[in-house]
């Protein structure tokens, strides 16, 4: 056992550890008012504001006015909202109902002592301390179920720094389904949407601008897949879901907030869609209309107005014409551009291609199976005890 | 893409007309009542082949599942807990179907339990909508998940036989 001379020795030296401790972490930066582009050491600023001095972009402090939805706090979401946050947006809400884990550990950002917390404080927490000028929101929900699909709905639409929609969603999701509550989300209240994904294999990526009516909703055809050229019989699937790497999910992360940036600061092009092939560093791009039998009815209704809407004549021909926007080109890179459309087959860039093909020939032996008769005298709540009772 | 005698199940499961989901007040009703009637029908026909394998209940609004399934392994009998929600964007996108007691247990799954899929599945899944529910879901996705996988975590010992299963 300790003697009491041991143990106050032992006090002393924890609370000088602890002020020590305190004391490291006083340096935090104080909010700053207004976007200076003067360049000094103090300024977190400067080399942003950079940008409007080498005329790149001309607004560059407007990126304070708008707010974004990183839905999905995952590899690519929380390196898109640290992007975001080091670049001074003017809001982020954060939606994901995950906890960090360290099978996360592989991926930038989360750190091993963040276990257990959800990511979304985590990366508030963060992100917070990276830059206090960025208003954070956090959301710890699951936006595919009905409980929570409505709350999502309202704080997208209501939530920019105006209490008004917000000017993007970034979907940083994992999953089709959440993909697609989002498409849904944004068809119905005209919002502007990126969707992101890094394949399952890890070694392939993309992004794409959905603009409701105006661009290929993700309902509008199956899922374009960047082509791996890997054998599908060598490629194992054994004992795993999904490998995933820091590297493909950093660049996804690092085309998804340039786009973003590109789309809100208006300068340069923003790409319709943008793949990623890691294995030979291809990159095809393509531009996705909207289909007019897309299954969404939003989507319809959006094409619609857009159809109504007289054109702005100038971004359209910015994809048209192959002038030439550098002088040279060493590497010999260019544009894919996209094909003629076909009946039925849209063709798609080189080294894309469709998830799978719709509509699909029906499966043969499907055909003789019964539909469900829908005899309206038999009430819910009859079947329900019917289900109960086998 | 599936094997025999999953396509043999397949055809004795009543397809669904109407492409409704939880969102769509009326329609929905009527879409769960074609999901029930298929889903009854795929048990019966399940217990007449003496390969009975799953039992499912839902909420009154039919948006949130949850039951039991089992597995036959040396005789011995497997049970596990199933539940999934029934996503805003059904039938377009398929239920998540859980085991959440098998959580963290083996890489073929997502947080929360969540089933991995095969590559087949959603294809399949895409180019049937609205014909598939619920009972096909669990023929094409939990059936030949459990085929696969608890065989497996049995030898591997990560899952063992629980005797008092059966007196609950």
């Amino acid at each position: 056992m300790s003697t009491v001379e041991e143990l106050q020795q032992k006090i002393t030296e924890l609370e000088f550890q602890l002020s020590k401790a305190l004391k490291q972490n006083v340096p935090r930066r104080e909010k700053i008012g207004a976007m200076s582009s003067e360049v000094v050491d103090s300024n977190p600023y400067s080399r942003l504001m950079a940008l409007k001095r080498m005329g790149i972009v001309n607004n560059y402090e407007k990126i304070r006015d708008f707010t974004v939805a990183v839905v999905g706090v995952g590899g690519v979401g929380s390196v898109t909202a640290e992007m975001l946050t080091r670049c001074g947006i003017g809001r982020l809400l954060l939606f994901d109902y995950d906890k960090v884990e360290l099978a996360n550990m592989n991926r930038l950002f989360f750190q091993p002592h963040q276990s257990g917390l959800s990511k979304v404080d985590a990366a508030a927490e963060t992100l917070k301390n990276i830059n206090p000028d960025v208003d954070i929101l956090t959301f710890n929900y699951n936006i595919t179920t009905v409980e929570n699909f409505d709350h999502f709905t309202k704080i997208l639409t209501t939530s920019s720094l105006t209490n008004g929609p917000v000017d993007l969603v970034l979907s940083c999701v994992d999953n089709f389904e959440a993909r697609f509550a989002i498409n849904t989300a944004c068809n119905e209240f005209d919002l502007t949407w990126f969707e992101s994904g890094v394949s399952e294999n890890a070694v392939s990526g993309h992004i794409q601008f959905i603009s409701p009516g105006e661009t290929a909703c993700f309902a509008c055809a199956p899922p374009l897949i960047v082509a791996s050229n890997i054998d599908e019989k060598t490629l194992k699937r054994d004992g795993v879901c999904a490998a995933s790497l820091p590297t493909t999910m950093g660049i996804i992360a690092g085309f998804l907030v340039q786009n973003t940036l590109k789309c809100l600061l208006q300068f340069g092009q923003v790409s319709n869609y943008l793949g990623y092939n890691a294995l030979n560093d291809f990159f095809p791009i393509m531009n996705l209309k909207p289909n007019p039998n897309c299954d969404d009815k939003n989507c319809q209704n959006r094409q619609l107005e857009v159809a109504a809407r007289p054109k702005p004549e100038q971004a359209q021909e910015a994809f048209e014409d192959e002038g030439p926007v550098h002088e040279s080109n060493e590497w010999g890179i260019s544009l894919v551009e996209e094909s003629k459309e076909e009946k039925e087959c849209v063709s798609v860039a080189d080294g894309l291609s469709f998830a799978y093909t719709l509509p699909g020939v029906p499966d043969k032996s499907l055909e003789h199976a019964k539909e469900a008769s829908t005899t309206s005298d038999v009430s819910l709540e009859e079947l329900m005890a019917q289900m109960k009772s086998i | 893409m599936v094997d025999e005698s999953t396509r043999k199940t397949l055809s004795n499961i009543p397809l669904l007309r109407t492409k409704a989901g939880p969102r769509d007040k009326e329609l929905w009703v009527e879409r769960l009542k074609e999901e029930y009637q298929s889903l009854i029908k795929y048990v019966q026909n399940n217990k007449d082949a003496d390969n009975d394998w799953f039992r499912l209940e839902s909420n009154k609004e039919g948006t949130k599942w949850f039951g039991k399934c089992w597995f036959f392994h040396d005789q011995l009998k497997y049970e596990f807990d199933v539940e999934f929600d029934i996503p805003v964007t059904y039938p377009t996108t398929a239920p998540e179907i859980a085991l959440p007691e098998l959580d963290g247990k083996t890489a073929k799954m997502y947080r929360g339990g969540k089933i991995c899929l095969s590559d087949h599945f959603k294809p399949l899944w895409a180019r049937n909508v609205p014909k598939f529910g619920i009972g096909h879901a669990m023929a094409l996705g939990l059936g030949p998940w459990l085929a696969v996988e608890i065989p497996d975590l049995i030898a591997k010992g990560v899952i063992h036989y629980k005797e008092k299963v059966e007196n609950t």
